[in-house]
């Protein structure tokens, strides 16, 4: 295990956690939403605290409300979405495929 | 008393009813009453008159026309419909034009429905309340200084206002029943998988499910049984036949055996008790066994639930980049395109909703967190499943207050959520529920009363819905 989810009972959502979380989900977020979110998760993970203490061993998790099984259908041709239907709603397109700015990230010094 | 659909239907078959002026009639109720109420994102009126036009000239040639022939219906904003934008009431969509239907309108516009609008909400379903939507918050058409509830705010309020007969809603923690509740309408979440989530812009797809919002049973009741049944777009839509839900006598509760969920009524403010109360003695009347009982676990299902949802709407909103559909911002590279795209694109509970799921799906902090709750949610559904060798129906109130002020909970994210209280376990076991106007409390506001049943016993949740409905103060 990465990280240590030794004591997620009692840890409140610190600053850093908050900046590090909002990598990981492409979100920006200034000094002030980061405050305001580190307090909200750390309510809202201490109203959850109560599960993280009840024993479950023993218990499969539900992951889903239906016995899933993987749905297999004949390799049949069936009418698709049109390419261009779809393209339309991009916001670049070029040559019949999706648009983007570079994919590297720049560096500051960069021009 | 208002017509039912199948009334109306049968006028629009007849010839006695003129859809053409039933839309108008709606849609003059929409221009007058819209402005204040904001229960729209699109209404579709030009959409709506040709519609109608159509049916009208079928009738007057003899032509068959469906089961819902005429009948002006509104759709939640979060449900795919070809022409029309589709926003989820998010700026990161709002110029979103869906290139297909969801299964669910497809089924609607066989059977001759009449969409008049696409329906305010929460962002992306996000919300309680119909206040986090960019396009402004909808008003309780009972009281304009009141939220509507959410998410379906804006379906709520459309059947409630008359702006359309019925609506569309979704439900993932109960954003079809508790703003039911709130504007003294019919709300029901059906089974998971009964309904297919083809074209339903997905939150929390172990939880979502698709199911309307009406004025009576009966409509609601219909409405189910022509949206529900396979979709072979859906993966996990169950492979069994629509039930048959419609025109059931339901005159006796004879032989029923109902229980009262301790846990569910005993925060409830105590008006919305005394009217539990009458309720069950309605029923009771009617020749049920009624009895309180106790479910411990049901105490879990919140907690579990802001565990749950925000991880899956963490993993399905990561679809927004900026790079296929919906809003780009554009900067030098991809990934600050990404971030920068999302930033301006989601709301704040969006934004908190993503990051609560990513900080639970986190390497070494998943099985503390997201495994824990699956767990859990295991738990509330054995302790269902024990409950319902019991009973054939569980009774509680549909939220534990009436419609609160715009404004009193939105900047307090745990009030917001805890008044979804009592609908989230039906969510998490994947059971269905309606939520059935039973009288006011406080402030004259409406009270809604919750029947659950067991997985795919609507026709036992309708018949004890029906029963309520008609001994309603």
């Amino acid at each position: 295990m990465i990280g240590s989810a030794q004591d997620p009972e009692q840890a409140p959502v610190s600053r850093e956690e908050v900046e590090q979380v909002a990598l990981l989900c492409r979100l920006e977020i200034d000094d002030g939403e980061a405050r305001e979110l580190a307090a909200q998760m750390s309510a809202v993970l201490s109203h959850a605290a109560a599960l993280l203490s009840l024993d479950t061993s023993g218990v499969d998790p539900t992951a889903h409300p239906l016995p899933l099984v993987n749905v297999l259908r004949t390799d049949e041709v069936r009418e698709s979405l049109a390419q261009g239907d779809v393209l339309s709603q991009a916001p670049d397109v070029e040559a019949g495929r999706f648009r983007v700015p570079p994919v590297r990230r720049r560096q500051p010094e960069e021009p | 008393m208002a017509k039912t659909i199948e009334a109306i239907v049968a006028g629009v078959r007849s010839g006695e009813i003129d859809p053409v002026a039933l839309v108008d009639q709606h849609l003059k109720l929409i221009e007058e009453n819209e402005p204040s109420t904001n229960a729209f994102i699109t209404v579709l009126a030009d959409h709506a008159r040709q519609k109608a036009g159509e049916i009208a000239s079928r009738v007057a040639a003899g032509d068959p026309v469906g089961r819902l022939a005429g009948v002006p219906v509104a759709v939640k904003d979060n449900l795919c419909l070809r022409g029309a934008p589709t926003t989820c009431a998010s700026r990161i969509l709002e110029h979103w034009h869906p290139p297909y239907d969801a299964t669910v309108l497809s089924r609607l516009l066989a059977e001759d429905a009449i969409i008049v609008g696409k329906t305010n909400m929460d962002e992306f379903a996000m919300g309680s309340s119909t206040e986090h939507s960019a396009r402004g918050p909808t008003h309780n058409p009972r009281d304009m200084t009141r939220v509507p509830g959410g998410s379906s705010g804006g379906s709520a309020a459309a059947v409630a206002a008359r702006f359309a007969q019925a609506a569309l809603g979704s439900d993932t923690g109960g954003s079809i029943r508790q703003p039911a509740a709130f504007c003294g309408v019919v709300g029901l979440k059906p089974t998971y998988g009964l309904v297919s989530r083809y074209g339903l812009v997905a939150f929390a797809s172990s939880l979502d499910q698709v199911g309307p919002l009406a004025g009576s049973v009966a409509d609601a009741a219909l409405l189910l049984e022509i949206i529900a049944g396979h979709d072979h777009m859906d993966s996990t839509s169950l492979d069994a036949p629509a039930p048959r839900l419609a025109g059931q006598a339901a005159d006796s509760a004879e032989g029923l055996s109902i229980g009262i969920v301790r846990e569910l009524s005993d925060g409830a403010d105590p008006e919305v008790k005394r009217r539990l109360d009458e309720a069950a003695e309605s029923l009771e009347r009617a020749g049920a066994r009624v009895e309180s009982c106790s479910i411990p676990e049901v105490s879990y299902a919140l907690p579990a639930y802001y565990l749950l949802a925000p991880a899956e709407a963490s993993s399905n909103l990561a679809r927004y980049d900026g790079v296929r559909y919906g809003l780009r911002v554009n900067a030098a590279d991809t990934p600050t395109m990404n971030a920068r795209t999302r930033s301006v694109g989601f709301g704040a509970e969006v934004k908190r909703r993503i990051m609560l799921g990513t900080y639970a799906l986190r390497a070494g902090y998943y099985d503390a967190y997201y495994g824990q709750a699956q767990r859990v949610r295991t738990l509330l559904i054995r302790a269902f499943d024990a409950a319902y060798e019991r009973y054939d129906a569980l009774l509680s109130p549909t939220a534990p207050t009436t419609a609160f002020r715009l404004k009193e909970r939105v900047e307090d994210p745990i009030a917001m959520y805890l008044s979804d209280v009592c609908t989230i376990p039906s969510n998490l076991a994947g059971h269905p529920a309606i939520s059935v106007p039973f009288g006011t409390g406080e402030a004259g506001m409406p009270v809604g009363v919750q029947v659950m049943a067991p997985a795919l016993a609507e026709a036992v949740m309708v018949r004890v819905a029906t029963i309520l409905e008609q001994a309603a103060p």
